[in-house]
């Protein structure tokens, strides 16, 4: 395989449509998969993710499109036609077949003889570490070792493309984070290819090597984690990827290394240049916890202002403060508790100056 | 917060519920319970030359208990000296039974499909398809049944359009046939077969199926691997509620069935009506009741034992 291929991509979708009667659910979606990447569909409910799951397992059919896996058409196949397994979010795990019977369903399907049929169900036991509970039932399994199961039956055909969706939407909070890296860790040592939906940006942001934002049926960013969330490409992926203050305003200088913007609470500077013409309508975002707060002036020269403590909320971790500026808009701060006195003794109602380094804002023109 | 678990026993004294739960119980001790001791009663009578069949079952003098098994006995061996299970009566009873199994699942290859077509379609329109199911049980019975006499009958509908069409010349007979009596069964018991096959089938995830395509099953496959396992219990009820109402049926065999294959129900009738013996008669009933009863028994033990042990 040439470099050129290799960048091509393994599973490739061509101006991918799905329409269902008058609406769009997927809308020209054109995406390109490595080999052995595990690519994240983001987005929040209805933004046609799980659609565009669904035409990739099969289960629906495109309106216009290409789907190629390794260079050949799938948009045509049936699901059981397809090298393509997926992991359902409910896990879909049959209730009256025990977990091995579970296991080899895919593969018995294929004709294999029978010794390899028990070997390779044996392995994939082995791998989610299920193996003595081959003769249980289901619904004997706490929800973990269910989405085990469910794994183990998704990778037992050897696909060339694995499906996860909502692969952690099941479980509680504090099993979903250890599962994470325990789900990664066995995709990643199978090696195979994969693509998982989900609405939790911080499953995508953990699990994924890239990620695809979508919103109404459309990808609005592709990138790796660090990508989407330090250069987001428009408002709506500024916003949906973790927290962000958005400044509207209009460009007022205009330098190759820098520029700045006039908006409600005053002249915000950003430390790069940004194609465009002066007077432009445009926000600049600022991430929380990029803001620094204090009721002393600081000694930065720029990008310092003046607020109000209007609410302060504290999450163990971290405290996040809502300041009211000049203008009234609302500016969430975040701050880490590094010690256990609060040496800040910011309080409500309180005067208080934040600023953040002329790196920290992002000029989103979209 | 605080949940109250709602099956746990509430500390209020409530009478009121005591008496919804005695409500069943009482309609089954009056109207099962008690009408099967009256019949397992006079099924040990010795009637003798009288008519009158509630006569004592125990000796006038000593007391003690004077049953006739021969009522019994006679179900199981001719008085005329034939060898065991060699009886009119027995023959009857394996007839009836082959015709309700053959009904069940003539109910079953037609129903199922209905039940899983009704299920599947659009919640807004399910009630509308099942009321269509219900919608014969407005009509009376007997006429319905009649109804296929008006159908089947030499100069019934089908033959003259048979004829009509120069199908055949002339009338094929099939009122009074195995086929007649089948058909008016399967007709009549349809909807005892789709209403619990429908009900579970409702329930059944059908992502599921989704699954087992993904895995490479095809439809037929995943229908056969996923769909029908899982709707054992739907099968199972539906199986029950048609096979045990069509082994003691009486009104379909004898309006639409052969004159020589006689069913169990005929000959309670017969015995009771017609021979006055009612002895015979409800030993008849009452080994009716044990060939259905007993098997049933053992299933619902058996599927109890699997439930407890899913737990």
């Amino acid at each position: 395989m040439t470099d050129k291929d290799e960048r091509a991509g393994y599973l490739v979708t061509e101006k991918l449509v799905k329409r269902f009667d008058e609406a769009m659910a997927v809308d020209d979606v054109s995406l390109s998969v490595m080999r052995g990447e595990i690519f994240a569909l983001l987005g929040s409910s209805g933004c046609g993710k799980s659609t565009l799951l669904r035409m990739l397992a099969g289960f629906e059919k495109p309106t216009s499109g290409r789907i190629l896996l390794g260079g050949e058409d799938v948009a045509g196949l049936q699901p059981y036609a397809r090298p393509i397994n997926m992991m359902f979010q409910s896990y879909a795990l049959f209730p009256h077949l025990d977990i091995w019977e579970n296991v080899a369903f895919g593969l018995k399907r294929e004709s294999l003889p029978k010794a390899d049929v028990q070997q390779r169900v044996g392995e994939m036991l082995d791998l989610v570490q299920l193996g003595p509970y081959a003769k249980r039932k289901p619904h004997q399994l706490s929800g973990g070792q269910q989405q085990r199961v469910a794994l183990a039956r998704s990778l037992a055909k050897r696909p060339k493309l694995l499906l996860l969706d909502e692969p952690l939407g099941a479980l509680d909070k504090k099993l979903r984070e250890q599962t994470q890296f325990e789900l990664v860790n066995i995709i990643e040592k199978v090696g195979v290819t994969c693509v998982m939906v989900t609405h939790d940006q911080e499953e995508a942001m953990t699990m994924a090597g890239r990620i695809a934002v979508m919103s109404k049926g459309r990808v609005l960013q592709v990138g790796t984690p660090e990508e989407v969330y330090e250069h987001p490409a428009n408002r709506f992926v500024a916003d949906f990827i973790g927290n962000v203050n958005m400044f509207e305003g209009r460009l007022s200088v205009d330098e190759i290394d820098h520029c700045a913007a006039i908006t409600g609470i005053g002249e915000i500077q950003v430390g790069h240049g940004v194609s465009g013409t002066l007077n432009m309508p445009l926000a600049i975002a600022v991430r929380p916890e990029k803001i620094e707060i204090s009721k002393e002036r600081p000694a930065a020269d720029r990008n310092v202002f003046m607020g109000t403590v209007k609410e302060i909320a504290y999450f163990g971790s971290y405290n996040t403060y809502i300041v009211v500026a000049s203008d009234g808009s609302r500016v969430r701060i975040t701050e880490a508790n590094t010690t256990r006195q609060d040496l800040s003794n910011i309080t409500w109602e309180d005067a208080v100056y934040f600023w953040w380094n002329d790196r920290a804002g992002i000029v989103l023109r979209d | 917060m605080i949940f109250k678990n709602p099956m746990a026993p509430s500390t209020f004294p409530m009478p009121g519920r005591r008496f919804v739960i005695a409500v069943p119980y009482v309609w089954l001790l009056l109207f099962f319970f008690l009408p099967f001791l009256i019949l397992l009663y006079i099924s040990f009578v010795d009637m003798g030359n009288d008519i009158h069949p509630f006569k004592p079952i125990w000796d006038s003098q000593t007391g003690l208990l004077k049953l006739k098994y021969e009522n019994y006995g006679s179900i199981f061996r001719s008085s005329d000296g034939g060898s065991l299970f060699q009886t009119l009566y027995i023959e009857a009873y394996l007839r009836s039974l082959w015709y309700a199994l053959c009904t069940a699942l003539l109910c079953l290859a037609v129903g199922y499909p209905f039940a899983y077509f009704i299920a599947r379609s659009a919640p807004s329109v399910r009630p509308a398809l099942l009321m269509m199911v219900m919608l014969p049980f407005w009509t009376s019975f007997l006429l319905r049944v009649y109804a296929w006499k008006g159908i089947l009958a030499d100069q019934g509908v089908l033959n003259q359009a048979l004829m009509f069409f120069g199908v055949t010349l002339e009338p094929i007979q099939m009122l009074y046939t195995d086929v007649s009596m089948l058909l008016g069964m399967t007709y009549v018991y349809l909807p005892f077969m789709v209403l619990p096959l429908y009900a579970n089938l409702v329930k059944m995830d059908f992502r599921l199926l989704e699954a087992a395509h993904d895995l490479g099953a095809s439809p037929f496959k995943a229908f056969w691997l996923v769909t029908v396992p899982l709707s054992r219990a739907g099968i199972i009820a539906g199986f029950m509620l048609v096979f045990i109402p069509a082994v003691g049926e009486f009104v379909i065999p004898s309006l639409l069935g052969g004159p020589e294959n006689i069913m169990i129900g005929r000959v309670v009738w017969d015995e009771m009506f017609t021979s006055n013996n009612w002895p015979r008669a409800t030993a008849l009933a009452v080994v009716m009741i044990a060939l259905i009863v007993i098997p049933l028994a053992v299933y619902y033990y058996h599927a109890g034992e699997a439930a407890d042990a899913k737990r």
